[in-house]
C-alpha cells in the first residue's frame, strides 16, 4: 500500500518517454548523455531526496533554493577569500545548513505554524543572507575541486560517471533506506498519516519535526556544496527556482503533497523524467528552454489528478461508512 | 478572539507610522509633494505606485486565503496577462488590449478554481501547477522575447495621471472600492468567510461553497491580470521571465501582515492593501536610505517571522513555550 502504484506509472512514464526520445534520437540512448543527465541533476537529486522526507512528514520547505544559493557563495568566500581550508567549509557550511533546518522545524512544531509560511520566511532570510555575503559570482580556484570535477568513473560506451552523480546516487539510495528500513523512516510516514494519531501513539512529534527538517536543509546544503562543484563558482542567485523543480520531482515521483504515501525511489525518477526532457529539449534544438516549464507542469497535472482519484476511490469505502454510522 | 477585534488594524497602522517616520529620518523630503505637469511626485506618491501591484494582488489573494486557500500562480498570471497585453497593444484598440488580458486573468482563475473546488485538490498543490508551467506559456506568446510596444493608451495605464494621482493609484483605489462594496455590501463577505472557517458545515448549512471557491480563485486571477497589465504599461513592455516574479510571497506576506489568519474564516480587504503598503514603504525606505536592496529580503525574512509570531494562538508568553517543548517529550 506504500503507493506503489504511483510509482510504477511514474517509472512507465519514464521507460516509454525514454523510449520515444530514443526512436527520434538514437544517440540519446547511450551511456554518455545518460551520464550527462545523471551530473547536471546531481544537486536537484540530493535537494528531492530532502524534500521527499518533508513531504512524506506532511510539510514543505521553500528555503531549499536558498539554502543551496547561501552555500555556493559561503563555500567560494570561503576558499578564496577567507583562506579557509575547503574541506573544513564544506563541515562548516553542513553544520550550519542543519542548524538552520533544525531552527525552522522548532519554529513549525513550538508556534504551530504553518511549514508553508515559515520556510518561506526561511527563503527570504537565506537568500538575503547569500546577498550581503557577495552578489556578484565568486570562481572557485580551490585544488580540490579541479580534483573532484576530473574524477570520473568510465562507464562502457564512453560515459563518464562523475564524482557529483555518485554522491547523488548515494544520497538517493541512504535516502530510500533511511526511509523505508529504519524507524524514522516509519515515523515520518505515521506523522504524515496524521500528526495527532503519531503523537497518541508516542512518537515524538517535536523531535520528529525538527529532524526531518534538519535532514533536508542538511541535504540542500550537500546539493549547494555538489552544485558549486558543478558551476566552479559561488553566485547569490544560483538555484533560483529549485524548490519548485525538485517539489514537482517529488509529486511526479508519486509522493502524496498530502503526506503520508511516497518513495525515494520515485522522486529519483521524477528527477530523470525532468531530466529527460530537458535533454530531449536539447537535442531537438528548435525548442526553446521554457517548453520544460510547460511539460513539467502538464506532467504535475496528470501526476495530482491521478493521485486525487486514487485518494478518492481509497476513500470512498470509508465515507459510506461514517454516513451509516451517523 | 472577540476581544482582539477592536483593536483590529491598529498594529498595521502604528507599524506602517513608525516605518514611515524611519523612512522621514533618513530621507528628510519624504514627505515633500508638489505638482508638475497635473501629477503629484514625491516619495510618498511613488511608494503608493510601486506597491499596486502586490496591492491589487493582495486585494484577490486575502479573498483566497479567506476560503482557507492559497494561490501561488499569480506572479504566473501576471506574466501571462502582460505578454498578452504587451503584444496586443499596437495593433488593437486600448478596451480590446484589456478585455484580451483580464479575459485570460478570468481563464487562469477558473483553472484554479476548478482544481480546488470541483477536483477537491489541495490549494498549495493545484496553484502550483499554474505557477510553475505558467511562465513558459507567457514566453510562448512573447516568444522567448521581450515583447515592448508604444501604444500611448496602454502607457497611460502605467505612467498617466487622474486627477493628479498615477493611474494605478487610483485603479487599484477603484479595485479596493469595488471589492469591498461586493463582499462587504453584501452577505457575500460572510459566506466566504464561513466557508474558510468550515467548509463542511457551511455546505450543511446552505452555503454553496463550491461556487464561493470557484468565484475567489477568478477573482484572484482578475487581479493579477490587472496588476500583469499594470506592470507591463508601467516598463512599455512585457518579460516573461520576470514579471512578477516572486510577488506571489509578497501578495501572500501583504495579506499575513494584514492580520487575515492563514486558516482563513476571516479577512480584512483594506488591511491587506495596508499591508501591501507596509512592504513598500520598507523597500523605499531602504533604498533611499543607501543600504543595498539587498537588504529588503532580510528585513522581509524578520517581518515575517514576527508578524507569524505574534499570531501564533501558541504564544503565550514563556510559559506557555516551556509547557509546549515539555509536551514533546515521549
Amino acid at each position: 500500500m506504500k503507493g506503489l502504484p504511483p510509482v510504477l506509472i511514474t517509472a512507465i512514464v519514464l521507460v516509454a518517454g525514454f523510449a520515444a526520445c530514443a526512436a527520434q534520437f538514437p544517440n540519446i540512448a547511450s551511456t554518455r548523455v545518460v551520464g550527462n543527465l545523471l551530473t547536471d541533476n546531481a544537486f536537484l537529486g540530493i535537494v528531492a531526496t530532502g524534500m521527499t522526507f518533508v513531504i512524506i512528514s506532511g510539510g514543505i520547505d521553500l528555503s531549499v533554493g536558498s539554502v543551496i544559493g547561501f552555500t555556493t557563495v559561503f563555500v567560494a568566500l570561503a576558499s578564496e577569500r577567507w583562506g579557509v581550508p575547503p574541506l573544513v567549509a564544506f563541515v562548516a557550511i553542513l553544520a550550519l545548513s542543519a542548524a538552520f533546518g533544525a531552527a525552522m522545524g522548532a519554529v513549525i512544531h513550538v508556534f504551530d505554524l504553518p511549514p508553508f509560511i515559515v520556510t518561506l520566511a526561511g527563503m527570504f532570510l537565506a537568500r538575503g543572507a547569500s546577498f550581503l555575503l557577495s552578489t556578484e559570482s565568486v570562481p572557485i580556484t580551490a585544488p580540490v575541486y579541479s580534483t573532484v570535477s576530473d574524477f570520473a568513473l568510465r562507464m562502457p560506451g564512453g560515459g563518464r560517471l562523475t564524482a557529483i552523480a555518485i554522491i547523488m546516487l548515494a544520497i538517493v539510495i541512504g535516502g530510500a533506506l533511511l526511509l523505508h528500513l529504519t524507524r524514522f523512516g516509519a515515523n515520518v510516514y505515521a506523522l504524515g498519516g496524521s500528526r495527532a494519531t503519531a503523537g497518541l501513539m508516542g512518537v515524538a512529534v517535536g523531535k520528529m519535526t525538527v529532524k526531518i527538517y534538519m535532514l533536508s536543509s542538511l541535504l540542500a546544503g550537500l546539493a549547494g556544496i555538489v552544485f558549486s562543484f558543478y558551476t566552479s563558482a559561488g553566485y547569490s542567485l544560483s538555484a533560483v527556482g529549485v524548490e519548485l523543480d525538485s517539489i514537482a520531482a517529488v509529486v511526479i515521483g508519486g509522493t502524496l503533497l498530502t503526506g503520508g504515501q511516497g518513495s525515494v525511489i520515485g522522486t529519483f525518477l521524477g528527477v530523470l523524467i525532468q531530466g529527460m526532457i530537458q535533454t530531449y529539449i536539447n537535442f531537438d534544438g528548435t525548442l526553446s528552454s521554457w517548453w520544460t516549464k510547460i511539460a513539467t507542469g502538464v506532467l504535475l497535472f496528470a501526476f495530482i489528478a491521478l493521485q486525487q482519484a486514487l485518494v478518492t476511490l481509497a476513500r470512498r469505502p470509508v465515507a459510506k461508512r461514517a454516513g451509516a454510522a451517523s | 478572539m472577540t476581544a482582539l477585534l477592536p483593536r483590529r488594524g491598529l498594529a498595521q497602522i502604528f507599524a506602517l507610522i513608525v516605518i514611515l517616520a524611519i523612512d522621514r529620518a533618513v530621507s528628510p523630503q519624504f514627505f515633500d509633494l508638489r505638482l508638475q505637469d497635473g501629477r503629484l511626485f514625491g516619495s510618498l506618491i511613488d511608494v503608493l505606485n510601486r506597491g499596486t501591484p502586490v496591492a491589487l494582488l493582495s486585494l484577490g489573494m486575502v479573498l483566497v486565503i479567506a476560503t482557507r486557500g492559497i494561490d501561488l500562480s499569480v506572479g504566473a498570471v501576471m506574466a501571462i496577462c502582460g505578454a498578452i497585453a504587451a503584444s496586443l497593444a499596437d495593433s488593437h484598440g486600448l478596451p480590446v488590449v484589456l478585455a484580451a488580458a483580464l479575459g485570460a486573468g478570468l481563464v487562469c482563475g477558473l483553472w484554479n478554481g476548478f482544481l480546488v473546488a470541483v477536483l477537491g485538490m489541495q490549494p498549495i498543490v493545484a496553484t502550483l501547477i499554474l505557477m510553475v508551467a505558467g511562465r513558459g506559456i507567457a514566453q510562448l506568446i512573447t516568444e522567448g522575447r521581450i515583447v515592448t510596444f508604444s501604444s500611448p493608451d496602454l502607457v497611460w495605464l502605467g505612467n498617466g495621471a487622474i486627477l493628479g494621482l498615477p493611474v494605478p493609484v487610483a485603479i487599484a483605489l477603484g479595485m479596493l472600492l469595488l471589492t469591498g462594496a461586493v463582499v462587504r455590501g453584501s452577505a457575500l463577505g460572510l459566506l466566504i468567510e464561513a466557508t474558510g472557517g468550515n467548509a463542511r458545515a457551511s455546505e450543511l448549512a446552505g452555503v454553496g461553497t463550491r461556487a464561493m471557491i470557484l468565484a475567489v480563485y477568478v477573482w484572484c486571477g482578475v487581479c493579477a491580470a490587472l496588476a500583469g497589465v499594470i506592470a507591463a504599461a508601467d516598463i512599455m513592455g512585457a518579460d516573461a521571465n520576470n514579471a512578477g516574479l516572486w510577488l506571489e510571497l509578497d501578495a501572500i506576506l501583504a495579506v499575513v501582515i494584514g492580520g487575515t489568519s492563514l486558516f482563513g474564516g476571516r479577512f480584512s480587504l483594506v488591511l491587506a492593501v495596508l499591508g501591501a503598503l507596509i512592504i513598500q514603504t520598507m523597500n523605499t525606505g531602504i533604498l533611499l536610505s543607501g543600504y543595498p536592496p539587498e537588504f529588503n529580503l532580510l528585513v522581509k525574512a524578520v517581518v515575517v517571522l514576527a508578524v507569524l509570531l505574534l499570531q501564533s494562538p501558541k504564544l503565550s508568553g514563556l510559559a506557555g513555550i516551556a509547557t509546549r517543548l515539555r509536551g514533546t517529550k515521549p
